[in-house]
């Protein structure tokens, strides 16, 4: 019943907060350092949600949701992004670039999950 | 869940990363000077991810200076990339000292101290002003917003429907659909059917019950690209369910025959009745993330609910509305929503109650673990893994040593056992000393902003190349070097780079360079400062020499033992006391610094072309190859690195001077015998030079010294455990370790023990001497 996560963040707290908060909630998360990182760990694995920064090194989160949607397996895997609250545009590209939702960061690990339910069946 | 997440658990992680942004943010702002006319978009981007994290991390702990502090430092590096505000050499100068105090900040935070606004304040302010920021109070507002919602949404996450914006989520209305791929669709929409089906009649039933609560009637129109963006109207139905009884209707009117559906086109729309005490923001907020990506209508139905069932769609008795078409904006809409909301009720209880619900799954803990390449380790417990180490190296030396007494029983099975258990606990060690290795780079990044600083300051140009920052060496190490090597630098771009028109009128290139290079050479590392300034005036080294006494007027030096003198204590030949260096006490520091490390620095110069300085440096300070030489009833370890030979020395080769000390010939050079037993006042040793054993080690002052011992009692690898850690300094002693036997030996400090038998020596002879040795603290 548990969900298989991939949490994509740069700042290792960051991928600890979440990993941990929905570790707890009995899912699986893989954690990712970058878009690229995330795109070399996913492969053709079906995740059922992916959870991006998008300030990241190398590949940057508007990238891999775009890298994303054009992939035949990802294409429908629910993506959220995490920003900050003084990044509104950045969520507005995120929509474009085909994301499913946000979470603005700092999150409470409740709110975690209740959004996590609301995109994950 | 609220109980399990304890943010501190999180500190560490964020404080260590903290730390590792703010050294590449330095290292960035650096690059950024380089190439302030040519600015490479991507070393901006690198410097704004650092102090982004920092600052989100600072949220999530709720440091609200922090907060504020890198929201301004953030702006203003936001700012840069935009290409709205230009690069000025003044402004990344500025950001570099912004980088400071954001370190200054984290160092607070972390120690949970007060901060005084003194210390970020101002420079905030000088941020502001550069990069033409609104001044002041905005980032302190801010903050105070980000800091209440997220104490609020820590606490009960309360979502206040003024807010809806910090909320801290929300959907892009477009697909939820998980596997949506080829045939899926269908089985999707199949799906979608089910659920209303199934769940209708029970729905019927709670009509009745619910018909006393408020009552919304809920019209949803996907576009038709809602599914793209992962979205799935089956879940929003489900929460819908969750505020209150919801009762949804599909029409199918959109719906193509069979052959013509897409898999990702939303075809369906929905019609739901809601019952609910929630009020109109805690609906919406169910369709956030597809708010821009459908129509939705949102209305309170005054009449009771009765009569619903029939009207479905065609009677609209709407005395509230609100609609959302995709070109509304959110705030627009909630805009229109608010004076229309129905009068809250206490929508807490209900989200709470929730929430506790949940807590159930939280037992199941996680099975898998995600696969990482690195891992964060304490310091302490590679520590404590190096010292188990080391005296499993100890042990397994003793017990081949107690095999060796076996002797002739042991057998050659025995003794090749115990050959590749020497080899097996030496790649260990080797292991284990590896994962404490670490490159140089961590010190050398510091050098770069150093010299410029100190350059800009003194109105030099000078330019600093490093090479070798790879070059790996114990940690432990590391931290020591980061004070002789800042010192080193300094004095050199303060007393040896001469002014850019000095230079030019020396036919050397206005700019000058500093080069800076680590090696690893013979087990050792050599790190070699040079630069191409004016070199060392040995005239002026021999003047300040003989006026501080430390040569007699009329001694002979020649040129290398000149430049050395630079090292002695309290020397120093900067015509002036300045603040870049400090009060002069220069090398001598260094030189202690560095021996106190078992390392060795000295100098070679070219006047007028430039100076030279090797420091070589062992590659740990957590264990020493060493021999154990025996003295009396007690043992000793001289490191091997020291040690040049052992000689029994003939009764013709000593030699006594008048004063009792005795001086052994060497192949015609004679050196001073140092001895051990009275200097330590050891009972039982070998007195007599002749029938003991002499072991010449090289020191760093006195050069080769011959040490009294009675006798070398085997090489060895120990662990060194620090004297002034674990007890107080102790003259002559560089450490202790514990032998394989449980008892204590000591470490010679073979030019501590120089240092007191030529202290004891010349006390006799120069009392001038004396007390210069004795203010150098030595």
């Amino acid at each position: 019943m548990g969900l298989r996560v991939l949490a994509v963040d740069d700042s290792k707290t960051m991928r600890d907060m979440v990993g941990f908060t929905l570790k707890n909630a009995g899912h699986e998360v893989i954690e990712a350092g970058d878009g690229e990182d995330a795109l070399g760990k996913l492969g053709d694995d079906r995740v059922d949600l992916i959870i991006t920064d998008i300030n990241m090194p190398r590949m940057d989160g508007i990238e891999l949701i775009k890298a994303l949607r054009m992939h035949n397996i990802h294409k429908s895997t629910p993506i959220l992004v995490l920003t900050t609250e003084s990044d509104n545009s950045k969520k507005n590209e995120g929509r474009a670039a085909g994301a499913t939702g946000w979470i603005v960061k700092p999150f409470s690990p409740d709110k975690l999950l209740q959004v996590v339910s609301k995109v994950c069946p | 869940m609220p109980q399990d997440f304890d943010l501190n658990q999180f500190k560490a992680t964020y404080f260590e990363e903290c730390r590792e942004l703010l050294d590449t943010a330095e290292e960035q702002l650096g690059v950024l000077q380089v190439q302030l006319d040519d600015v490479d978009i991507e070393t901006l981007h690198a410097v704004f991810r650092c102090v982004h994290s920092i600052k989100g991390g600072a949220g999530a702990f709720n440091f609200t200076t922090l907060i504020s502090f890198s929201h301004v430092l953030e702006t203003t590096l936001d700012l840069l990339r935009e290409g709205r505000v230009d690069l000025s050499s003044d402004l990344v100068d500025c950001l570099i000292r912004a980088n400071d105090v954001l370190g200054i900040l984290v160092h607070y935070a972390q120690n949970e101290e007060e901060i005084a606004a003194d210390i970020w304040q101002n420079i905030a302010h000088e941020l502001e002003i550069l990069s033409g920021q609104k001044p002041t109070e905005i980032a302190p507002q801010e903050t105070q917003k980000a800091t209440s919602s997220l104490i609020a949404s820590l606490s009960d996450y309360n979502l206040s429907a003024d807010e809806e914006e910090e909320q801290g989520w929300g959907l892009f209305l477009e697909n939820i659909s998980p596997g949506l791929d080829g045939d899926g669709a269908v089985e999707k929409d199949d799906q979608g059917w089910g659920l209303f089906a199934d769940e209708e009649p029970q729905i019927n039933d709670s009509a009745e019950i619910t018909s006393d609560k408020p009552h919304y009637r809920i019209r949803f129109v996907p576009e038709p690209h809602l599914l793209q963006f992962a979205n799935e109207p089956l879940l929003l139905a489900r929460e819908l369910n969750t505020l209150g009884h919801c009762h949804g209707v599909a029409d199918l009117s959109r719906l193509p025959p069979l052959n013509e559906i897409a898999p990702d086109v939303a075809y369906l729309s929905w019609t739901f009745d809601l019952y609910t005490d929630h009020d109109l923001v805690d609906i919406e907020e169910v369709f956030e993330f597809v708010i821009d990506d459908c129509v939705l209508e949102i209305e309170r139905v005054q009449d009771s609910a009765k009569d619903v069932a029939e009207d479905k769609l065609l009677t609209r008795p709407s005395t509230e509305k609100t609609i959302h078409k995709p070109d509304d904006t959110p705030e627009k809409s909630l805009a229109q929503t608010k004076p229309v909301s129905p009068s809250p009720t206490t929508p807490d209880q209900p989200v709470v109650a929730k929430h506790e619900g949940k807590k159930s799954n939280n037992d199941t803990v996680n099975t898998t673990t995600p696969a990482v390449s690195s891992i964060r380790v304490d310091l302490d417990r590679v520590d404590r893994l190096v010292n188990m180490v080391g005296e499993l190296v100890i042990t397994q030396s003793m017990l081949k040593q107690q095999a060796d007494e076996l002797a002739n029983n042991a057998g050659l099975r025995m003794t090749q056992g115990f050959e590749e258990l020497n080899a097996r606990t030496r790649e260990l060690q080797e292991s284990v000393m590896a994962i404490r290795m670490q490159p140089v780079k961590s010190v050398f990044a510091r050098m770069p902003r150093l010299v410029r600083e100190l350059s800009s300051k003194l109105g030099k140009k000078v330019d600093l190349i490093t090479a070798g920052e790879m070059t790996e060496v114990d940690k432990t190490v590391i931290e020591q070097l980061m004070d002789p090597l800042t010192h080193m630098i300094r004095n050199s771009v303060d007393h040896a780079i001469e002014m850019p028109q000095d230079r030019l009128a020396a036919g050397k290139p206005e700019r000058a360079t500093i080069q800076l290079r680590a090696e690893h050479k013979s087990g050792r590392i050599h790190i070699e400062v040079i630069d191409d300034g004016r070199g060392i005036d040995r005239e002026a080294v021999k003047a300040k020499a003989r006026e501080k006494g430390l040569i007699a007027p009329d001694e002979d030096l020649d040129d290398d033992e000149l430049d050395n003198l630079i090292f002695a204590p309290g020397f120093s030949t900067a015509q002036s006391v300045s603040d870049v260096s400090g009060r002069g006490v220069g090398m001598d520091v260094v030189r202690r610094n560095i021996v106190s490390l078992g390392g060795r620095i000295s100098v070679f110069s070219t006047p007028g072309k430039g100076a030279r300085f090797v420091m070589s440096l062992p590659l740990t300070l957590a264990v020493l190859d060493g021999m154990i030489v025996k003295c009396g009833s007690e043992k000793y370890i001289i490191a091997l690195t020291s040690i040049i030979e052992s000689i029994h020395p003939l009764k013709e080769e000593l030699k006594s001077l008048m004063n009792g000390d005795v001086l052994v010939s060497v192949r015609g050079e004679y050196i001073p015998v140092v001895n051990l037993h009275r200097l330590f006042n050891i009972k039982g040793a070998v007195t007599d030079p002749a029938e003991g054993l002499v072991v010449i080690v090289e020191t760093e002052r006195y050069g080769y010294v011959g040490i009294l011992v009675d006798e070398l009692l085997g090489q060895q690898q120990v662990v060194i455990k620090s004297l002034e850690e674990n007890y107080d300094p102790i003259a002559g002693i560089a450490a202790a370790t514990i032998m394989g036997n449980g008892k204590i030996a000591l470490i010679l400090d073979v030019d501590g023990l120089a240092e007191m038998e030529h202290g004891a020596e010349k006390r006799r002879k120069h009392a001038k001497l004396q007390q210069q040795i004795f203010l150098s603290g030595e």
